[in-house]
C-alpha cells in the first residue's frame, strides 16, 4: 500500500530509532506534524523559538553521541535555525534537520515564507539536499543519519516541499546506503601507527593532547590506557573535556587560551605531541610561530582536512581515534611491559610539569565580601560529587566551568566552542536532559548568554525538563568587559548589561523557584536549595562584576607567555574607578 | 601558483554550488570552470583552473574531497598533463582592405578556422593550449576584435594518474 510522504518520514524517523525531536509547525510542515501526533514513538518537543530546536537536538546528540533531530517550517522556521547548523557544523555534532519547503512548483517564485534553505545551509552542514521526489524521501532520510553520525560528524538539512509530504509511494526503508563518494576511513595505516608508538617510546617529554574526535569515537577507555601504558601526561581542548578524568594524576586538565598554565608550558617544551582527535585550533595553539617549536607531532583524525591545516604532523594518521589506539595500545603493550620503568624514565617530565603546577595553579581569593565565581563553580562541583551533566553558555563563566568543575565522564561537559554561540547553554542542557531525564543536568551560564534563549523556560516546564539554571550574574559581557579592561583601556563600551531582569520574578512568571546568592554565605545554602528541588531551579549567585578569568594567552600571543593576573595598572583605566568603588564597598554598582 | 584541478562528481543539483562555495568562501577566484558528463552520464567532469597559495589550494582540495557527490580530485599541475580551451573569435575585417587576408595568414599560422563570415567579419575558431590561444588574440587585436568567448580550460593527464578514490586520494 501506498505511503504519504508525511507517513514515510514518520516510519523512517522509526526505523532510525529517533525518540524524540525538538521544532515548531508552520503551513508547509502541517502534515509532517499532523502524522506525527497521531503516533507515540517519536516524541515532538515543542519549543519556543527553533534556534532553541536546534540547540536542544545539539546538546540531545553531544549528551547521546547520536543525531539529534529537529523540524521546522519553511522561511523563517529554516533561518532560525542557521546559527543552530553553523554551530554543529564548526563543533562537528552529529543532527539532522529537516526544513518545510514551498511546494515545487512554486521553489524560485518567491512564494510566501520561501527561502533558499538549501542554499542559505551549504556552508554551515556537511550535507544537504532537496528532496524532489517522495520516492526518494526513505533512502535520503536513511543517508542523512548515515552521514551526520559517521566518520567526521556533523549537521545534515534535507529540505522537504510541502507537495512532496501529500504525495505517495511505496515505503521501503533500505536497509544500507551507498554513496559512490562518501566512505570515511576508520582504520589507521599499519606502518605509521607503528612509526608513532616507536616515538612514543623514546619520547622524553611527550603530551598526549585530546580532543572532541576522541569523545565521537567513544575513545575514553582507550586514552585511559595509553596514557597509562606510557605514563605520558593528558591535556585536553575545551571541546575533548570528559575524554579523560580530570581527577587523574596524569591530566594537566585544559589548554590554550584560558587553559592551565602547566599544560600550555609541557605543550610549548614537548618533544612530541601526540594530537587525538583534537583540530590545533587558534585557541589552542596560540601565535602559530612559537606554538611547541620542538616537538615532533602524531595527528590521528578522521578528517584529512584537519591534519597538516595549521601545524605540521610528522606522523600522520587518518582514521578513527578509537580504532587507531587500539592498534596502537597493542604495540605498545608489546613495547612496554613495564609501567615503573617507564615512570622512570619520564620523571623529569612529570616533576617539570608539577613544578610549573605549582608555581603558578588556578587561584582567586574569596573573602567574604563579594562572591567569586570560580567559588561558585568549585563548591558546585563539590557539592554534585562529579556526578551529572554540564552544558555551558559562551563567555568567561564558560572558561571558568572547563577550569574549574572538573568532569570525569565523557559526554558530559556540553558546550559550544568554535562557533561561541551565546544562547547555546540553555537548550542545549534541555536537549541532554530529554536524552537523560534522570540525570543531574546543570546549565552553567550568565545573564548575557541566558537571555538570548530564556523562552526555552516555557519548554522546560511543560516538558518536565527539570535543568538547573546556574547564573554567574555579573551584570555585564563578561567576557567582552574583561577584553577592554586588558587591552581597550577600560572602556566598557556595550558590555554593561546591568541588573535587568530580576531573574527570580522571571522564573516566578514560568512557575520556576528560584534562589539567590548575593554574599559568599549564601552560596552553598542556594546550590543545595536549587538542587534539591525536583523541577528546573535558577540559582542566581550575584558574583563580583569585575572578575577577570586567567590565565589567558592575549589574542596573538604565544602559549609560554600567559598573563596570569590583572596587571597592575588595571584599577587606575577606565572602567576602573567604578571597579574600586566595589572593591572598597564589596557591593555591586547598580 | 596557477592549479589545475579536475573533479569528478555525481550529476546531482547542487554539486556545482558546493564545489564553486570551497572557492569563494576563502576569496579565491576560479579563473576558468568547464563542467561536462563524463562516459558514465551520471558522472560530471569538473576542471576549475585557479590560482592560489599552494597550501590553501591543498586545503581546498582536501575538502573537496569531502563533499559528498564528490568521486574524485585530482590536481593536474603535479603531473604531466595536457591542456586545451577552445575559442571563437569574431573580428572587424572592413577597417582595412587588406585585413581580411591578414587575418587568413594568421588562422594558418596557428591552424585556426574561419568558422563564419559575413562582408565585414570573420569568425575564427583556435583549439590549443592557453599560450597558443592568446598569441592568436594578440595577433587578432590589431585587426579589431568585435567579440571574444572562450570555454575555459579541460585538462588530461598523460599517463594514468595515481590518484586512487578518496580517501587515500590524501597522502597520509
Ligand atoms: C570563549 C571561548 C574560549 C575558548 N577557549 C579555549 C581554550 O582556552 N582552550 C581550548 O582548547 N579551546 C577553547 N575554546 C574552544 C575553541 O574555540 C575550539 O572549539 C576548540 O579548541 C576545538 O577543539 P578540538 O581541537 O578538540 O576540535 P573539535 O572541534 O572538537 O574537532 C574534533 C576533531 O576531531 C576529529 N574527529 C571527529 N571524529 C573523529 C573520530 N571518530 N576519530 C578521529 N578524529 C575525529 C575532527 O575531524 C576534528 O578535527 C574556546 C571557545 C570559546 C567560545
Ligand atoms: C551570539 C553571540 N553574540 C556575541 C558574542 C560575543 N561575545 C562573546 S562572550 C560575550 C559576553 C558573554 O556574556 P555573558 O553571557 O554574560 O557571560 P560572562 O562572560 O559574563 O560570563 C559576547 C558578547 C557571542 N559569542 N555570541
Amino acid at each position: 500500500m501506498k505511503k504519504s510522504g508525511a507517513e514515510i518520514f514518520v516510519e523512517s524517523l522509526k526505523q532510525e530509532g529517533v525518540d524524540v525531536l525538538f521544532g515548531i509547525p508552520g503551513g508547509v510542515v502541517l502534515k509532517l506534524f499532523d502524522v506525527l501526533h497521531q503516533q507515540k514513538d517519536v516524541e515532538v518537543i515543542l519549543t519556543r523559538h527553533e534556534q532553541g530546536a536546534a540547540h536542544m537536538a545539539e546538546g540531545y546528540a553531544k549528551a547521546t553521541g547520536r543525531a539529534g533531530v529537529c523540524l521546522v517550517t519553511s522561511g523563517p522556521g529554516m533561518t532560525n535555525i542557521v546559527t543552530g547548523l553553523a554551530d554543529a557544523y564548526m563543533d562537528s555534532v552529529p543532527m539532522v534537520a529537516f526544513t518545510g519547503q514551498v511546494s515545487t512548483s512554486l521553489i524560485g517564485n518567491d512564494a510566501f515564507q520561501e527561502a533558499d534553505n538549501v542554499g542559505i545551509s551549504r556552508p554551515c552542514t556537511k550535507h544537504n539536499v532537496l528532496v524532489k521526489d517522495v520516492n526518494d524521501l526513505a533512502r535520503t532520510i536513511k543517508e542523512a543519519f548515515y552521514i551526520a553520525n559517521t566518520g567526521r560528524p556533523g549537521p545534515v538539512l534535507v529540505d522537504i516541499p510541502k507537495d512532496i509530504t501529500t504525495d505517495k509511494a511505496e515505503f521501503k526503508y533500505p536497509d544500507k546506503v551507498s554513496l559512490r563518494g562518501y566512505n570515511p576511513t576508520y582504520e589507521g595505516n599499519k606502518y605509521q601507527i607503528k612509526q608513532a608508538a616507536e616515538e612514543i617510546m623514546k619520547a622524553k617529554k611527550p603530551v598526549i593532547y585530546v580532543g572532541g574526535g576522541a569523545l565521537f569515537s567513544d575513545a575514553a577507555d582507550e586514552i585511559l590506557e595509553m596514557a597509562e601504558l606510557t605514563q605520558i601526561p593528558v591535556t585536553m581542548t575545551l571541546m575533548g573535556l570528559g575524554s579523560f578524568p580530570g581527577t587523574h594524576p596524569l591530566s594537566m586538565g585544559m589548554l590554550g587560551m584560558h587553559g592551565s598554565y602547566w599544560s600550555n608550558m609541557a605543550m610549548h617544551h614537548a618533544d612530541l605531541l601526540i594530537a587525538v582527535g583534537a583540530r590545533f585550533d587558534d585557541r589552542v595553539t596560540g601565535k602559530l610561530a612559537d606554538f611547541s617549536p620542538v616537538a615532533r607531532v602524531v595527528h590521528i583524525d578522521i578528517d584529512p582536512t584537519s591534519i597538516k591545516k595549521n601545524v605540521h604532523a610528522h606522523i600522520p594518521i587518518v582514521g578513527d581515534v578509537r580504532t587507531v589506539l587500539k592498534q596502537l595500545n597493542i604495540i605498545l603493550r608489546s613495547l612496554d611491559g613495564n609501567v615503573n620503568e617507564r615512570k622512570q624514565q619520564l620523571k623529569p617530565w612529570h616533576n617539570q610539569i608539577e613544578e610549573w603546577k605549582k608555581a603558578h595553579p588556578f587561584k582567586y581569593q574569596q573573602d567574604d565580601k563579594a562572591i567569586k565565581p570560580q567559588y561558585v563553580i568549585e563548591k558546585l562541583f563539590e557539592m554534585t560529587h562529579n556526578e551529572g551533566i554540564v552544558a555551558t553558555d559562551v563567555g568567561q563563566h564558560q572558561m571558568w566551568a572547563a577550569q574549574y568543575f572538573k568532569g570525569k565522564k565523557p559526554r558530559t561537559f556540553i558546550t559550544s566552542g568554535g562557533l561561541g554561540t551565546m544562547g547555546f547553554g540553555f537548550p542545549a542542557a534541555l536537549g541532554a536532559q530529554r536524552a537523560y531525564p534522570d540525570e543531574l543536568v546543570m546549565c552553567i551560564t550568565s545573564e548575557g548568554s541566558f537571555q538570548m534563549n530564556l523562552q526555552e523556560l516555557a519548554t522546560a516546564v511543560i516538558y518536565k525538563l527539570p535543568v538547573k539554571i546556574v547564573m554567574l550574574n555579573n551584570g555585564h559581557h563578561g567576557m567582552v568587559r574583561q577584553w577592554q579592561d586588558l587591552f581597550y583601556e577600560g572602556r566598557y563600551a556595550s558590555s554593561v548589561l546591568g541588573k535587568i531582569p530580576d531573574f527570580l520574578k522571571l522564573g516566578e512568571a514560568y512557575g520556576i523557584p528560584g534562589w539567590r546568592a548575593e554574599k559568599p554565605a549564601d552560596v552553598e545554602s542556594v546550590i543545595r536549595e536549587g538542587l534539591k528541588y525536583k523541577g528546573p531551579a535558577i540559582m542566581d549567585f550575584q558574583i563580583y562584576p569585575f572578575e577577570n578569568c586567567y590565565p589567558m594567552i592575549p589574542a596573538g600571543g604565544a602559549q609560554h607567555e600567559m598573563v596570569l593576573e590583572d596587571p597592575p595598572d588595571l584599577k587606575t583605566k577606565g572602567g576602573g574607578s567604578k571597579k574600586m568603588e566595589a572593591d572598597d564597598e564589596g557591593v555591586l554598582p547598580a | 601558483m596557477e592549479h589545475i584541478i579536475s573533479i569528478l562528481v555525481e550529476n546531482k543539483f547542487g554539486v556545482l554550488a558546493r564545489v564553486a562555495g570551497l572557492f569563494s568562501a576563502r576569496g579565491y577566484n576560479i579563473e576558468s570552470l568547464s563542467v561536462a558528463p563524463t562516459l558514465d552520464p551520471e558522472t560530471s567532469m569538473i576542471t576549475i583552473v585557479t590560482i592560489g597559495d599552494d597550501k590553501i589550494v591543498e586545503q581546498i582540495i582536501k575538502q573537496l574531497n569531502k563533499v559528498v557527490e564528490v568521486l574524485k580530485v585530482t590536481d593536474l599541475t603535479e603531473t604531466s598533463h595536457l591542456d586545451r580551451e577552445t575559442a571563437l573569435i569574431k573580428i572587424n575585417t572592413n577597417a582595412k582592405p587588406e585585413h581580411r587576408d591578414e587575418a587568413i595568414r594568421i588562422c594558418d599560422i596557428f591552424r585556426a578556422k574561419i568558422v563564419d563570415s559575413s562582408p565585414t567579419t570573420y569568425t575564427i575558431e583556435i583549439t590549443g593550449d592557453v599560450e597558443k590561444v592568446e598569441a592568436l588574440i594578440n595577433l587578432l587585436k590589431p585587426l579589431g576584435i568585435k567579440e571574444l568567448i572562450r570555454t575555459g580550460r579541460i585538462a588530461i593527464s598523460r599517463e594514468v594518474a595515481k590518484v586512487a578514490s578518496r580517501p587515500q586520494a590524501v597522502k597520509a
